[in-house]
């Protein structure tokens, strides 16, 4: 299978700080990648380069058989950007910014008329009508800021954190668009995010970047088998009955006197948590946590976040969902 | 599996400048605010000196051999709506440039220079059409002027060149400023420059620094010339000086702006927390 983006050795600093501390990768065609950081871990940098909006120090990249450094022309020709910041224009309704990127594609104005009805009924915009961008709501900016990006049928898109600052339901939208994408037009698609959820739910492949390195890759499933199963965690009412229920348990638990918590391995069957209550005295727990291992704790681990991974990791996920 | 197209696309110049230009075009017509601020400020000027001051001012101008004052100041208000128009371009491309549709057309196989060149041509359209309405206020309040076709020649010609000479240099303002307020805000001294000029009243009736000042000032050749042509009065070396200011500062700003765009690619620093909040939210 050919690679869509292949990168190899790829080096990028910034004065003399190094952002991309030799990057290798490679995204096989029609598949979703997602390159998972947390911010400043050089994503939107790497995304520049492949879109050929920066150059890299030192290194190749090949986006669609072409060197981004040499060839530039014949890569954007390949490739639809959607970048953080808004790049609609705020003056022109959703239509006129459709068949401003038909013009730019080129399109003759029949193809452009009919590709952009398609993407305005598919995009939820066909009301919008002549109203102006500026009185768009955020998640339907970003719905056009897509729709834009498709308007030239590219064969390789990228999204750098598609869905930030997105709400819950705007987010989902999104990410129906991005599958339906895959699935109807069998497109490439390389995204950035800083959410552990988002690239479980769209990727087929995951790189998690953590300052300037490729920590981890694989498949969602590969990442989450590299960390340990999951756990119970139970907050106690005094340290007395900390004690008590941490003799029961021995070195398969750790234990946090300032939190007056025990973390003992649990899954969330009904059979292993009616085993942990019953070595314990129940009137002396306040509450109980379980936690099933996902792509947080990968993710928490890999980037060097692991000091306050559990609790860390719990309250990322109230966050996101 | 797809095989990608192989070799370089096909560029074209003419039909992506044309795009842009619509595009351009669309956006200042739709931009109200800026058309106000573009023809308002000069002809605020041009009524608050014709009929607040220019009563207590005629004695002085008539001296420089022209009878109404609404003649001797407008030929200095149009040079003050071409620096207007600076400000509209510089604004225009500092919105362009951090709202980020810039970076989406540098995506694209398209003709670059595209970009920067239908920006200019857009705004110094605008600048022009927005002079015409000046005129036009200023013949309602009693301006006549007496010049030949030729004299009228000359002056939209002048006028072409100042326009897009000083929008060239808004275009680099608008790429090198930082964020939208001081593109906007940082050229406007120099849409009050023609005061400190020969625009207002005769250079001759300032104390001797300033005079100095106001005579060797870029915009005071200008206007001189300007009111030359359409008033009869005398020229002299105006003209070649006021080309040459014309010509220098149009090179200078084409220079900055080539070397600001080019360099974007190379410098921008790492997206960090710093950046978010001109991230599109909400």
């Amino acid at each position: 299978m050919n690679a869509a983006i292949e990168v190899t050795g790829l080096w990028k600093s910034f004065g003399d700080q190094a952002v991309l501390k030799g990057i290798d990768l490679s995204v096989p065609e029609g598949t979703v990648f997602a390159l998972l950081g947390p911010n400043g871990a050089g994503k939107t940098t790497l995304v520049r380069i492949l879109a050929t909006l920066s150059a890299a120090d030192a290194g190749e990249a090949r986006v669609a058989g072409h060197d981004v450094a040499r060839e530039p022309l014949a890569v954007r020709s390949a490739i639809g950007v959607t970048g953080q910041f808004s790049a609609t224009d705020a003056y022109l309704s959703a239509e006129e910014n459709l068949l401003l990127m038909a013009d730019l594609w080129h399109l003759t104005r029949q193809q452009g008329r009919q590709r952009s009805a398609e993407l305005l009924a598919l995009f939820d915009l066909a009301d919008t009508g002549r109203k102006p961008v500026f009185t768009f709501s955020g998640g339907m900016q970003r719905r056009l800021d897509l729709a834009m990006t498709l308007m030239g049928s590219p064969r390789i898109i990228f999204l750098d954190e598609p869905t930030t600052g997105l709400d819950p339901r705007g987010r989902r939208t999104m990410w129906d668009l991005i599958r339906a994408l895959v699935r109807d037009e069998a497109v490439t698609i390389f995204l950035t995010t800083q959410y552990l959820e988002e690239a479980d739910q769209l990727a087929d492949l995951v790189a998690v970047l953590d300052g300037g390195e490729v920590v981890a890759q694989g498949t969602p499933a590969e990442l989450k088998r590299r960390i340990p199963g999951g756990h119970a965690l139970l907050t106690f009412t005094s340290a007395h009955a900390l004690d008590a229920a941490a003799r029961q348990f021995g070195d398969r638990a750790s234990r946090n006197d300032e939190d007056l918590t025990l973390q003992v391995p649990a899954d969330d069957s009904g059979r292993s948590v009616q085993d942990v209550l019953s070595r314990i005295d129940v009137d002396s727990v306040r509450h109980v946590t379980l936690h099933t291992p996902d792509l947080d704790d990968v993710f928490l681990a890999l980037t060097g976040q692991s000091g306050t991974a559990q609790s860390g990791a719990a309250q990322s996920r109230r966050v996101q969902s | 599996m797809t095989n990608y197209a192989t070799g370089t696309p096909k560029v074209y110049p003419l039909r992506d400048t044309s795009t842009m230009l619509r595009r351009n075009v669309k956006q200042e017509m739709r931009d109200k605010v800026a058309i106000a601020a573009i023809i308002g400020i000069p002809v605020l000027f041009l009524l608050l000196f014709v009929y607040v001051f220019g009563g207590a001012l005629k004695g002085s101008v008539q001296a420089a051999g022209t009878p109404a004052y609404v003649d001797f100041v407008l030929p200095g208000l149009i040079i003050m709506t071409a620096a207007a128009g600076l400000i509209g371009i510089s604004t225009q491309t500092s919105v362009d440039m951090t709202a980020g549709i810039i970076d989406r057309f540098r995506t694209m196989a398209i003709f670059r220079p595209a970009i920067l060149i239908a920006r200019v041509v857009a705004s110094a359209l605008q600048t022009l059409a927005a002079m015409v309405v000046v005129f036009g206020i200023a013949v309602a309040v009693g301006f006549r002027s007496h010049a030949s076709i030729t004299q009228w020649l000359g002056a939209a010609g002048l006028l072409a060149f100042i326009t897009f000479a000083l929008a060239f240099l808004g275009l680099a303002f608008g790429l090198a400023a930082k964020t939208v307020a001081s593109a906007s805000n940082g050229p406007f001294p120099l849409v009050l420059l023609p005061l400190v000029g020969s625009g207002i009243v005769p250079t001759s009736t300032m104390p001797t620094g300033l005079r100095y000042f106001a005579e060797y000032q870029p915009f005071s050749p200008m206007i001189n010339t300007l009111r030359g042509l359409l008033l009869g009065t005398p020229i002299g070396w105006n003209w070649l000086i006021a080309l040459a200011w014309c010509a220098g500062l149009g090179l200078l700003g084409l220079a900055w702006s080539i070397s600001v765009f080019n360099r974007r690619d190379r410098k921008r620093a790492a997206p960090g927390p710093g950046f978010q909040g001109t991230q599109n939210q909400g």
